[in-house]
């Protein structure tokens, strides 16, 4: 028997912003997952489970969310699940959602990520003082800076690179009313003149905190056939892991994300991913992860994917699109980072992006990463139901 | 030949903040002002401690009422050895009680002589902490209650709950949740192998009896193959720069002068780089495939930097698969 298709048909997320005091962590889930409904034009009623994504349990203090978010999503009584991958748990969390619609557990589920970075400290998270191991010697970026310095000297891209990526996001969030940055004065010359905090990064190539939550409701073929608004369907999903560190381990170019892509593109009868794919929302914390991973996902040969950032093939009106939403370098509620990208590949293909909707995207690749390049998840979303 | 592996207390702490939102910020508001707030659902009923969302309707509810002082004790337990940061030092009663004109029960401490003075059904009271914040301390414990209701076989306890609008003099928005967890860590047989070695200023990793890559610092099993590793091999001390950032931030806790350089380092005979900070070069002057030797500081666990040896750097392709 064939497995179910797959429609997202609510999509709601908060304006995300440097710290929500306003709301608690209840108040935050329920305002998107509230927009995803209405989005949808469903109630809790509707709703068969909530499968639920956050940031490491350390990053924010909340060790069980399903417990605690459990009347704030409707799941009294329901199936409510909660998943764990790091910074790619929105895009898994949306997968394990999936997946149960796909195997015709329940007809429609409510999926959501969040993440409240003003109430916690991510940094702290991920440098706990273990006894006997030497202190992490760089900050945040100093994890990343040296695999984008590993890819410069593989590819010999020029050093403008990574400025090219965060002046384009800058200027994507702009016509992103949901997204965190909104920088009105952006200009490539500013990027280029802010300070190198971990050289080869500068401070604009590097991902605000933000606060923020992301919701869609998933549905099978029947719930689709009832939509107001067009669904996005889903043509392929997968997931894959490998150690953070490992003899033989390619940060620049994990295995792990090329095995994930090429699931992904088999399920979706995807031959041609530069040719087939019309736009890709991706996971880039710091801006020179675009043309990286650009090569892991097979849009460009190893070494080339800077050359298409270079000729402006990533622009919002360029051949393929990548982070039309202005991406994780504007927004990026840790937890809800991953989910955020799926959504936004949803939006497009259901022609409801607003400002930044690409004109005529059909299939779009949403990506999320996480862990030092522990954890892939990703989907395939078309506008027309999937053939097989 | 074995060792004592290596154990240590690990205490993780932060004083995580928290917002409250309208519902739990009028709680503990309350609370600092000795007003107990509960918030009234759909089918009637007045939830204390209260919730932003209806449990059984999901609706959001914000109709906020206020409840007596007083109530009564459902179940409880005997806490025979308070913990620190309990609400007691001396032992007490963990109990829920179901506060007057209410309709369900609050988790707190009933301060009690022992445990034959605690029942089921017993009549309680709040005893008020003296400096009150707006927080869930601001109820120091329950006592013993002997007053009664008020008879009339409601349950109220005399306490007709009234319509509260929630609103006080300066809000309490958000409260700060100091979170504390100890625990004992121990980094295992190989990493005490490796850790002892340190000491004797030498690095020392392990091979993988499978693909025969030799990890520095060892696990204690091959993250590829699935196997124990078990072999020890000495690498080093020479080894060389594989990638790296030059660090212009100062990162807290680190009493390290900026610029510095962060680098990977392959040391020779391993199979994979480890990181360390290269100095006794300018930092502007690091570049991939310098060789680097560790420079070790008297009482230092880990070599306190790497500096050039001054040999020729290593060609590309010998560590290019070491980035
Ligand atoms: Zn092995």
């Amino acid at each position: 028997m064939p497995s179910e298709p797959v429609a997202v048909v609510g999509i709601g997320q908060t304006k995300h912003v440097a710290a929500r005091r306003d709301v608690s962590m209840a108040g935050l889930v329920r305002e998107a997952a509230q927009r995803a409904l209405l989005d949808a034009e469903l109630t809790w009623a509707d709703i068969d489970a909530v499968v639920i994504g956050k940031a490491p349990d350390f990053f924010e203090g909340v060790m069980m969310p399903e417990l605690y978010l459990a009347d704030a999503l409707g799941a009294v009584g329901k199936p409510m699940l909660r998943v764990h991958t790091a910074g790619s748990v929105g895009g898994s969390t949306a997968l394990v959602a999936t997946n149960l619609v796909r195997s015709r557990v329940h007809a429609t589920v409510l999926t959501l990520a969040y993440e409240k970075q003003s109430e916690s400290n991510a940094m702290w998270g991920l440098s706990l003082p273990i006894p006997f191991q030497q202190p992490l010697l760089a900050g945040a970026g100093g994890f990343f800076a040296p695999h984008v310095r590993a890819y410069m000297r593989r590819s010999g891209a020029p050093d403008t690179v990574g400025s090219l990526v965060a002046y384009k996001d800058r200027r994507n969030a702009l016509l992103n009313p949901y997204a965190h940055l909104h920088e009105h004065d952006i200009t490539l010359e500013k990027v280029q003149a802010s300070p190198m905090l971990w050289d080869p990064i500068r401070y604009s190539e590097t991902c605000p905190s933000s606060d923020g939550a992301v919701a869609m409701v998933l549905t099978d073929r029947a719930g689709a056939a009832r939509s107001p608004r067009p669904p996005a369907w889903l043509h392929g999903g997968a997931m894959r892991s490998e150690p953070t560190l490992f003899a033989g381990k390619d940060a620049v170019s994990p295995k792990a994300g090329q095995d994930c892509a090429a699931d992904v593109y088999r399920q979706a009868g995807i031959a041609d991913p530069r040719r087939d794919i019309d736009a890709v929302e991706m996971y880039v914390p710091f801006s020179w992860y675009e043309p990286m991973w650009l090569e892991n996902l097979g849009f460009a040969a190893e070494g080339e994917g800077w050359k298409l950032t270079e000729a402006g093939v990533t622009e919002l009106d360029g051949d393929l699109p990548v982070n039309m939403s202005g991406g994780v370098l504007s927004t990026n509620p840790i937890g809800a980072s991953g989910m955020i990208r799926f959504a936004e590949a949803a939006l497009q293909v259901r022609g409801l992006a607003g400002e930044h909707q690409v004109d005529g995207a059909r299939r779009v690749l949403g990506h999320a990463y996480g862990g030092g390049s522990q954890f892939f998840s990703m989907w395939l979303v078309g506008s027309e139901p999937p053939t097989s | 030949m074995t060792t004592e592996v290596l154990k240590a207390p690990l205490v993780v702490e932060f004083p995580f903040t928290r917002s409250l939102g309208p519902v739990q910020s009028a709680f503990l508001t309350g609370l600092r002002e000795q007003v107990v707030l509960g918030v009234r659902t759909a089918d009637g009923r007045t939830l204390v401690p209260p919730v932003e969302y209806d449990p059984v309707t999901a609706d959001e509810i914000r109709d906020l009422v206020e409840v007596a002082p007083t109530g009564t004790v459902t179940t409880w337990a005997w806490n025979h050895a308070p913990r620190r940061g309990q609400p007691l030092d001396t032992p007490f009663a963990w109990v829920l009680v179901r506060l007057d004109g209410a309709d369900t029960a609050l988790l707190h401490a009933l301060d009690a002589p022992g445990p034959d003075a605690v029942h089921t059904g017993m009549r309680v009271r709040i005893r008020w902490a003296a400096e009150r914040s707006g927080a869930i301390t601001d109820i120091a414990c329950f006592e013993r209650y002997d007053g009664d209701g008020d008879g009339d076989g409601d349950g109220d306890g005399g306490h007709e709950v009234a319509d509260h609008d929630g609103q006080f003099e300066s809000m309490v928005t958000g409260i700060v949740a100091q979170a504390r967890l100890d625990y004992s860590y121990s980094p295992g047989r190989a990493q005490t192998a490796y850790i002892n070695a340190l000491a004797e200023r030498r690095i020392v990793g392990e091979r993988c009896p499978s693909c025969r890559k030799v990890y520095v610092p060892p696990r204690g099993a091959c993250p590829t193959c699935g196997v124990g590793t078990a072999e020890q091999v000495q690498v080093g001390p020479g080894g060389t720069v594989t990638t790296y950032c030059i660090v212009n931030i100062k990162a807290r806790n680190l009493d390290i002068e900026v610029p510095y350089v962060y680098a990977h380092i392959a040391l020779d005979g391993a199979d994979l780089a480890l990181h360390g900070r290269i100095g006794g070069i300018p930092y502007d002057q690091v570049r991939m495939g310098l060789r680097v030797e560790p420079v070790w500081t008297e009482g230092g666990r880990y070599p306190d930097h790497y500096r050039p040896t001054g040999e020729p750097d290593a060609d590309y392709e010998t560590y290019k698969e070491l980035l």
